[in-house]
């Protein structure tokens, strides 16, 4: 019979868990826990009871034993650098950090994939074989430091997903440990299409099914070319024009990323990059075979100069190339050098309507008097507006948590999404009823209890109203004792 | 409205944690820099004490500033840490052996005439066969591992070390293009007097006159880095004022860490009288690799063949953020094939006086970048910092492998004078 996590006094439970990943990785220090706090989205903190660092499957299998046995829940950990606040602490609740669990285990070039422990960090798995001219796709802005088991978890992006899909479409087979400790392989390296897709329900189910210890991966033959091209314009209306015009005339670029002013500032003083300040700018890859890149990005260009591009530089070589890139993907953490403080949006609206919303975003930001840098996947319609405030200022941080609120609903309006990659997590449980019906939740929650029934896993996340599986949501209906008059309504 | 600190420039991304060599030995977070910063955070807003924890995590940073590098919202961690480990000395007091370890290495290093002494006896200690002994029925090690770790470093010394160095004016060979202040250094100067030797005769065929003030003391940077600062002051002090006897254009150091304290000492006297001549000091400052360099080639590079291994040195990579200069020097040495090294731009666990108080955390650091190293393939190892290189030769020792290794500059110096190999190795 499972105790209540009431019961366990933490001393207990610290042992309990030392004597399975050893007492250096069982932390339960305040220093040590504190700065378990928090992940990349790093307002509202809750400190853990304990943090555990397993080496293994078999330790993980252990360490839920454990915390079920104990009733106590448990949040799998990456490498802490999502935006949703996905891996922030359950209270009460033990922190599984997976980031010890970190070796290639198998690599099969000849069938084309990888099998890896969840802490591997995202750009590893490239660097672990693109001597052999193979790379992983999908690359989150944060792929230097983001995990494989992370990217399982939200079924991260990226800007190169446009072409090349998102996490999900390149997980072959994931090791998963259930509540109660019993360990599933779903997938695996070769096709396996009978039944339900239950691996695509893992993906993207934000660390509320079981902890995963293995990942296979699908890898891809580095492209023969790859064409890039930054084009700036007065404003967004002439990019956000580029951006339609260029996927209307069936070209589908590897990237195309759209920048505003302010995040031109701000990845310009990271990098030390020399682009002009202007209104927005595209930075576009297109990759293939040489002929075909050269053709589509000579294409491509033509729509962007007949849409309004002021200028279109080419990087002279692969170094001006990455720096291009990396002045993209550092451009969330370099808003820090603008403002004290900013919140991470995340939303996705038809592509066609990039230029009215960011004009609609500008309104709304006049309005609350705070300022919107906007840095994104234009391909996709992946908005990411990044509300500038200084939580110094009373009242500030409130007004730009409205102005975000905001934004997504304007997002689901027209037809898009309150998360593209980020994730729900915590930050965007409030907003899911904007988004699905009571009955599309209830359908949710059915796919969570069927892994997890008493919900061990990173359990108040995601949905608005955390409850337990069972629990019957929606109008009141009476209970047959009460039906048959046997009882009042209680 | 409060002044915005270094503290709140993290925006907590991440992008630091797989560039902390701590962060990459065991994966925890108040291992990495952003941990780091949240202990201090927690710290001043009254949430964490100053404890013994909190310090460990502090003691475990290298110092090595590879997160600077990494960091797109600019945060000065450098600052950060410096700061952070003057208050850990007052906030947590160190143990008896610890005390004691660090005032012998802080009583040591930065006086090379007692440097030399130690010199004298390690020659003697070294050659006398008490070393042999020591090492092979593993007294030492039954000691302290400290001490077993620092027997482990300690160069071959040569008759070199034992006296004291160049003369106190070298003019420019043909037309002088600059007047050129050399600091000595320390350990420099001691244990590896040819870097210094090499340095002088380089720039002398460059066309420096090469001056080096006499009387020159340590320049600050262990105890600066150690958060020592009033020791720093005293002694950095001390080396402006003999350097402002002598007039030049440029001061030029062969040593990274002191290099990059050097660059950025006139912090140390904010608000004191002698903070401007500390940064009149401060501007003239330039790396030995930095100043050749930017001077158009004068001399002839003759060819040598080797294959080299480039390994950069956190204070002159992440610090001065100087990867190119060393690299462009070695590869116009006709014959010379540049290897980098997996990883290069990763700490070897050296950092300063690192090594010596946290041997264990260094040994793992170390076994990385020895085994990066042999998988290169080099036959000579170039490193600008001189406790990088006895420290990678200590890891390579230790794997029965050996690996001569040289400053790039003393490999430039070879191929100017048309030998075959440095003098040193």
């Amino acid at each position: 019979m499972p105790e209540s996590h009431a019961e366990i006094e933490t001393d207990e439970l610290a042992r309990r868990m030392s004597a399975v990943v050893g007492e250096a990785h069982c932390i339960s220090d305040p220093a040590g826990l504190s700065v378990y706090e928090c992940d990349g989205l790093s307002h509202g903190r809750i400190r853990p009871r304990l943090v555990v660092l397993p080496a293994s499957t078999e330790e993980v299998v252990e360490v839920v034993r454990l915390a079920h046995d104990a009733g106590v829940p448990l949040v799998p950990r990456g490498s802490g650098t999502g935006l949703s606040g996905g891996a922030r602490p359950t209270p009460g609740g033990v922190v599984v950090a997976l980031s010890r669990m970190r070796r290639v285990l198998e690599v099969n070039l000849e069938d084309g994939w990888v099998r890896l422990e969840p802490g591997v960090i995202n750009l590893d798995v490239t660097r672990a074989v693109q001597g052999r001219g193979w790379y992983y796709a999908p690359d989150p802005s944060s792929q230097s430091i983001c995990s494989i088991g992370g990217n399982v978890a939200e079924n991260s992006g990226g800007a190169h997903c446009l072409k090349y899909g998102f996490t999900v479409n390149h997980v072959l087979g994931a090791r998963l440990v259930l509540d109660g400790g019993e360990v599933v392989d779903l997938g695996g390296p070769s096709p396996d299409t009978t039944g339900y897709d239950l691996l695509a329900a893992l993906v993207g189910s934000e660390g509320m099914l079981g902890i995963v210890t293995e990942v296979t991966l699908r890898l891809l033959r580095k492209p023969e070319a790859t064409r890039t091209f930054l084009a700036t314009f007065p404003s967004s209306d002439e990019a956000g024009e580029a951006v339609s015009g260029i996927i209307a005339a069936g070209i589908l670029p590897a990237a195309i990323e759209m920048m505003d002013t302010l995040a031109i500032q701000a990845a310009k003083a990271a990098t030390g990059l020399n682009w002009p300040e202007v209104g927005s700018i595209l930075l576009m890859d297109v990759d293939g075979p040489l002929a075909e890149a050269e053709h589509t990005s000579a294409a491509a260009i033509g729509i962007a100069r007949s849409a309004g591009a002021l200028e279109v530089r080419i990087p002279v070589d692969e170094a001006e190339r990455q720096l291009m890139w990396k002045g993209r993907k550092s451009a969330f953490a370099a808003v820090g050098r603008l403002s004290p403080n900013y919140m991470v949006e995340d939303g996705v609206i038809p592509r066609s309507e990039i230029a009215r919303v960011l004009r609609e975003i500008g309104r709304m930001a006049g309005e609350a008097g705070l300022r919107v840098a906007n840095v994104f996947h234009a391909g996709d319609g992946n908005l990411h507006p990044l509300v500038l405030y200084d939580a110094r200022n009373p009242g500030e941080e409130e007004k730009a948590a409205k102005l975000g609120g905001d934004i997504l609903r304007l997002c689901v309006r027209l037809g898009g999404s309150i998360t593209g990659e980020h994730g729900v997590g915590a930050e965007k449980a409030a907003y899911m009823a904007d988004m699905f019906a009571p009955e599309d939740l209830e359908t949710m929650f059915l796919v969570r209890c069927a892994f997890d029934p008493e919900a061990r896993f990173n359990p108040d996340k995601v949905f608005p109203t955390p409850r337990l599986c069972g629990e019957r949501p929606g109008p009141y209906r009476p209970h047959p004792a009460e039906a048959a008059g046997l009882v009042e309504r209680w | 409205m409060t002044t915005r600190g270094h503290l709140d420039e993290c925006v907590h991304c991440g992008f630091c944690l797989p560039v902390c060599p701590t962060w990459i030995n065991w994966g925890e977070e108040m291992d990495s820099p952003r941990g780091r910063i949240d202990l201090l955070r927690g710290v001043r807003d009254g949430k964490l004490e100053f404890d013994g924890p909190v310090a460990l995590h502090l003691d475990r940073c290298l110092g090595c500033m590879a997160c600077m590098t990494a960091c797109p919202s600019g945060v000065r961690y450098d600052l950060v840490i410096e700061e952070a480990r003057a208050q850990r000395e007052l906030a947590v007091p160190r143990g008896l052996f610890d005390r004691l370890h660090r005032a012998a290495l802080f009583s040591l290093f930065p006086y090379p005439r007692r440097l030399r002494l130690a010199a004298a006896l390690l020659f003697l200690y070294s050659r006398s066969g008490l070393q042999w002994l020591m090492r092979a029925t593993g007294l030492l090690r039954l000691v302290s591992s400290r001490l077993a770790t620092l027997d482990a470093l300690v160069p071959r010394i040569g008759t070199a070390s034992l006296a004291s160095g160049l003369p106190a004016r070298l003019p420019a060979a043909g037309e002088r293009r600059a007047r050129v202040g050399l600091v000595t250094g320390c350990v420099q100067g001691v244990f590896f007097p040819n870097v210094n030797a090499a340095t002088a005769r380089v720039l002398v065929a460059e066309g420096c006159e090469v001056v080096v003030p006499p009387g020159q003391g340590c320049c600050g940077a262990l105890s600066t880095h150690a958060g020592r600062l009033d020791e720093a002051r005293r002694l950095v002090r001390g080396l402006i004022e003999r350097f402002e006897a002598v007039e030049v254009d440029v001061v030029v150091i062969n040593s990274a860490g002191c290099g990059s304290h050097l660059k950025d000492c006139q912090r140390l006297f904010a608000g004191d009288p002698f903070e401007p001549r500390a940064a009149a000091f401060s501007k003239k400052v330039r790396d030995v690799n930095e100043l050749v360099d930017s001077l158009p080639p004068r001399a002839v590079r003759h060819p040598l063949q080797a294959r080299v291994a480039y390994h950069s040195p956190c204070h002159l990579g992440h610090a001065q953020r100087l990867t190119a200069p060393p690299r462009a020097l070695l590869r116009a040495i006709p014959g010379l094939e540049l290897i980098e090294i997996a990883d290069g731009d990763q700490c070897c666990g050296s950092a300063g006086i690192y090594n010596l108080v946290q041997p264990a955390s260094a040994d793992q650091i170390g076994a990385r970048k020895a085994a990066a190293v042999l998988a290169s393939g080099a036959s000579w190892l170039a490193s600008a910092n001189p406790g990088c290189t006895l420290h990678i030769q200590r890891q390579l020792r230790e794997r029965g492998a050996t690996i001569r290794a040289a400053q790039p500059i003393e490999i430039l110096d070879a191929s100017l004078r048309g030998r075959t190999e440095p003098d040193g190795g």
